[in-house]
């Protein structure tokens, strides 16, 4: 037994180890992928005691040269083969960086082993074999990577020792795939030529390419950057379960983008139940004053709220000014890597965040060909396809479009208990409580929602004016409808009565009659607000269930203001001589005096219209809008004099 | 978030998914250092108390520090502790050679426990640094019916999204899912986050008259390494300078090319 080597402390305890820098490798089978990685560990000093040996002792045993792919690929049929079957993961270290290699099957028959490999990467290495060029399982990986949100992609011109080291040849090559990676939208980060075989270019330059100045791969791995968190985006607290295992109800789960604090006011979607965080727990327990206050995302999290409400594995917290979709159709772009085709009509199990629901393809928009980028119209999608599919949910959940919230805008297709496929959501559709048929699909305006705003100066959105009769509510709404039209809005006036004279004729003031009403009335502010009109909808609404149910038809679009003045203000102001009548006893049911009136728990604004004038309310009202980025703070100064 | 924080943070989540996805799991228990790490990550995932059993699967022949040190944690972490014994060495393959042939009690061992409790999911400490096969692990891995790993044929893991199914009639025939929470962490990430934590842990792994174990598994096919940490200040320092793998102490894994294949194939950890 040798002595054991002295010991080189290091100056004090390390801190806080960098974030990892994790890089797959894909690119056609053969072209190198696992030679070049079996060269990278080598040459970056990284490779373990005795493995040389090891790989030598097994390459002479099975009659081979020196064969670095038996690194990774460890499984007797990877060797016997001389092929990747399933993806692999490796550390090692360059002088900057700690990272995670991933390899890559290269195979067609393997892509879904590909997937799984290439979802966890921050940045690609992207093998084109030098003497093959181009193939097409380089572009069906390039455009998967892209799919995948992998978009620092290196490629590598591998096996240049069998070209001669021809620079034509690489710049050849370097066209032709650039030029495919940035008709996707991708802007590679190099294109490195080499040769793994002598390890010329991946850390050593070598002496064969002196016509080649831009980086070597250890050097290009040094410049890319791990994925940065979500911080910067809306707060999505996805749910996995719900504890109880002491006195304490326990919300647990994951910070998915944003950030949680103690106090925030969430909204739980689907469910739409409401709720403050009251606490954030951790084990072990923290010491007095040490517990934490906020939550960054990538973080797991346990939350306690301030009130019991029923809310379930699958839900998203959020923010109630920034809150996810509510989904019953959603439009997506996806990979199917099933063994069977699906058609229009095929059920499947939509995976998205902690959410599953059982989804049938609504309409199949195209099949894309990952080799020229064309679309074309399909019946049908195979194993190893893309497409662009509309689903139908069986019931609704909440979910972003990827480009704004890549973690609860990509989902995976479940069939019999194994995961097939996966995709990115490109829209989605909120609907009512009913269930869209399969025939259905809905068609997207024609409007994009940027160029109605440069026209308008806001957003639409639907403001909810909810009161006692005569508290003030079109009082206000009108106001507030001057004032925006004045600065070059949209503004559209949807008052109660007004309604009732025409769409809503035939309903009356039953509980039942009351809440079609309103679901109506909703209904018709949300499709405004979505062609980006500002509703202003003024309904005594008196019922906090009503309500609730026009706030998860208005989702992200809904503001609700309560118009609050006292009773007695109200009968004194008595414009249309109802509370006379009411007192009298004339008229029953009537809210204030012979009904009751559900006080808003959480509006996004109150005004108390006893002591507020209507130009200090509008101008409130209007503050509140620039508030929730609907009215842009900055246009044009308002008039509030009426 | 720094590195251990990632991997706390992935680790957290992978063991909320069992629980709330699965039926009946348990969490294999080797006292070792990395499966004292996961039990101290089910502790923050779940709020302090495992609300699941930990299982020693136990060969007899594991050191008596080692047994010492489960009395005393079963209790203070209050676990819910089942013990099973593996079946004598007469019953495993004789064609594997005999470090190999050792480790199959352990195999077989599981299979009894699976038979016997009727788990669906296994909680299990490996890591994809320690073995080439290992590498090609899944987080969720199904085990066929008699418990296989079918490597050739895995199922797709993406996005944090797991396949989280057993058929149920197979669940009878011992089919599970193997759940490998700390498979992105290395030897190096285990000792970083004992240390950051405080977790407690057996004294051989630290030197003794100039030798330490690095891995500890059966006492007879176990092997010391050369080493003068007592700390695991010491134990980090080593680990940064060194080329020898971790496992280099344990016999089973040189015996051939392909044991550990065969025996991972059959159900082995």
């Amino acid at each position: 037994m040798n002595a054991a080597p002295a010991l080189k402390l290091e100056p004090a305890v390390e801190t806080a180890a960098p974030a990892l820098l994790r890089i797959v490798i894909v690119g056609h089978v053969d072209h190198g992928k696992s030679t070049l990685i079996g060269r990278l560990i080598h040459d970056t000093g990284s490779l373990p005691d005795g493995k040389l040996e090891a790989i030598r002792a097994i390459s002479e045993r099975r009659g081979m040269p020196f064969e670095w792919s038996f690194l990774l690929d460890a499984l007797q049929a990877e060797r016997d083969q001389g092929i990747t079957i399933d993806t692999s993961q490796i550390r090692f270290q360059t002088a900057h960086r700690d990272v995670v290699l991933i390899d890559a099957p290269g195979h067609v028959e393997f892509l879904r082993n590909m997937v799984t490999g290439a979802a966890q990467a921050d940045a690609a290495l992207l093998v084109i074999d030098a003497a093959e060029g181009v193939r097409e399982q380089s572009r069906r990986h390039g455009f998967l990577l892209h799919l995948l949100g992998v978009d620092q992609v290196t490629v590598i011109v591998n096996k240049m020792d069998k070209v001669g080291h021809s620079a034509e040849v690489f710049e050849r090559i370097e066209t032709e795939f650039r030029g495919y990676l940035e008709n996707l939208g991708v802007k590679p980060r190099a294109f490195i030529p080499v040769a793994a075989r002598d390890g010329d270019m991946i850390h050593g330059r070598g002496t064969a390419m002196g016509w080649y100045t831009g980086p070597t791969v250890v050097e290009a791995i040094d410049a890319c950057e791990p994925a940065r968190p979500l911080d910067a985006m809306a707060l999505r607290l996805a749910v996995q379960d719900i504890y109880k295992f002491d006195d304490r109800r326990i919300i647990a789960g994951r910070v998915e983008s944003g950030r949680v604090s103690v106090g925030d006011g969430l909204v739980f979607l689907p469910s739409g139940k409401l709720a403050e965080v009251r606490s954030i727990e951790s084990w072990p327990q923290p010491s007095a004053g040490q517990e934490v206050e906020a939550l960054d995302a990538g973080r797991p999290f346990g939350i306690t709220l301030d009130r019991e409400i029923f809310i379930e594995r699958g839900e998203i917290g959020a923010l109630r000014l920034a809150r996810p979709s509510l989904a019953h159709v959603l439009k997506t772009r996806l990979f199917w890597l099933g063994e069977e085709p699906i058609t229009i009509g095929s059920k499947l199990t939509l995976k998205l965040a902690t959410a599953e629901v059982p989804a049938s393809i609504a309409s199949i928009e195209a099949v894309v060909d990952t080799g020229s980028l064309a679309e074309s119209p399909a019946s049908r999608i195979e194993r190893n396809q893309v497409a662009d599919v509309s689903f139908s949910l069986s019931r609704p959940i909440a979910a972003d479009p990827h480009a704004q919230n890549p973690r609860t805008g990509r989902f995976v297709l479940d069939q019999g208990g194994r995961i097939c496929g996966g995709g990115v959501v490109l829209q989605t559709f909120e609907g009512s409580k009913r269930r869209a048929s399969p025939n259905v699909t809905p068609v997207a305006s024609a409007i994009t929602e940027a160029e109605r705003i440069a026209r308008t100066g806001h957003r639409g959105a639907v403001v909810w004016l909810t009161g006692l009769p005569s508290s003030g509510k079109s009082t206000v709404g009108r106001a507030l409808e001057r004032v925006l039209f004045d600065r070059g809005g949209h503004p559209v006036l949807l008052d109660g009565d007004t309604l009732r004279t025409g769409i809503n004729g035939d309903l009356g003031f039953s509980k039942e009659d009351r809440s079609e009403n309103i679901r109506r009335t909703a209904e018709l502010a949300v499709f405004l607000a979505r062609q980006g009109q500002i509703a202003i909808v003024a309904l005594v609404s008196p019922s906090a269930g009503d309500r609730a149910v026009a706030r998860e038809i208005g989702g992200a679009h809904f503001f609700e203001v309560h118009i609050k003045a006292s009773v007695d203000t109200c009968a004194a102001r008595d414009p249309k001589g109802l509370y006379a009548k009411a007192l009298a006893g004339e008229i029953k049911g009537f809210t204030g005096v012979s009904a009751p009136y559900d006080v808003p728990e959480h509006p996004e604004l109150v005004l108390e219209t006893d002591r507020l004038s209507v130009a200090e309310s509008v101008k409130r009202l209007t503050a509140g809008l620039e508030e929730r980025e609907v009215l842009d703070a900055n246009a044009h100064t308002l008039d509030f004099s009426i | 978030m720094d590195r251990l924080d990632e991997l706390e943070a992935q680790s957290i989540y992978v063991l909320r998914e069992a629980f709330a996805k699965l039926d009946k799991i348990a969490l294999l228990w080797s006292l070792g250092k990395d499966s004292n790490v996961m039990i101290w990550l089910a502790r923050k995932a779940f709020f302090g108390r495992l609300p699941f059993p930990a299982m020693h699967v136990d060969t007899g022949k594991k050191f008596k520090e080692m047994y010492a040190f489960r009395e005393r944690y079963a209790k203070e972490w209050g676990l819910n502790l089942i013990l099973e014994d593996c079946p004598p060495i007469e019953a495993v393959d004789p064609s594997l050679p005999p470090a190999a042939r050792s480790a199959a009690r352990k195999t077989e061992g599981l299979k009894l426990a699976l038979e016997k409790h009727g788990f669906d999911g296994l909680i299990a400490g490996i890591r994809r640094d320690e073995e080439a096969t290992r590498a090609k692990e899944r987080f969720f891995s199904p085990r066929g019916v008699t418990g296989d790993w079918n490597v050739k044929d895995q199922p797709p893991e993406l996005w944090d999204q797991f396949n989280t199914t057993v058929p149920p009639q197979d669940r009878k025939r011992g089919a599970h899912l193997r759940i490998h929470p700390i498979l992105q962490w290395t030897e190096i990430d285990i000792w970083a986050y004992t240390r950051r934590e405080g977790i407690p842990l057996i004294p051989l792994y630290f030197a003794n008259k100039g030798l330490r174990y690095r891995s500890l598994g059966d006492e007879d096919i176990t092997r010391p390494v050369a080493s003068r940490a007592t700390t695991v200040d010491e134990i980090i320092a080593e680990l940064r300078h060194t080329k020898v793998p971790e496992r280099s102490g344990r016999l089973l894994d040189h015996e051939t090319e392909d044991a550990f294949e065969r025996l991972r194939t059959a159900g082995y950890l």
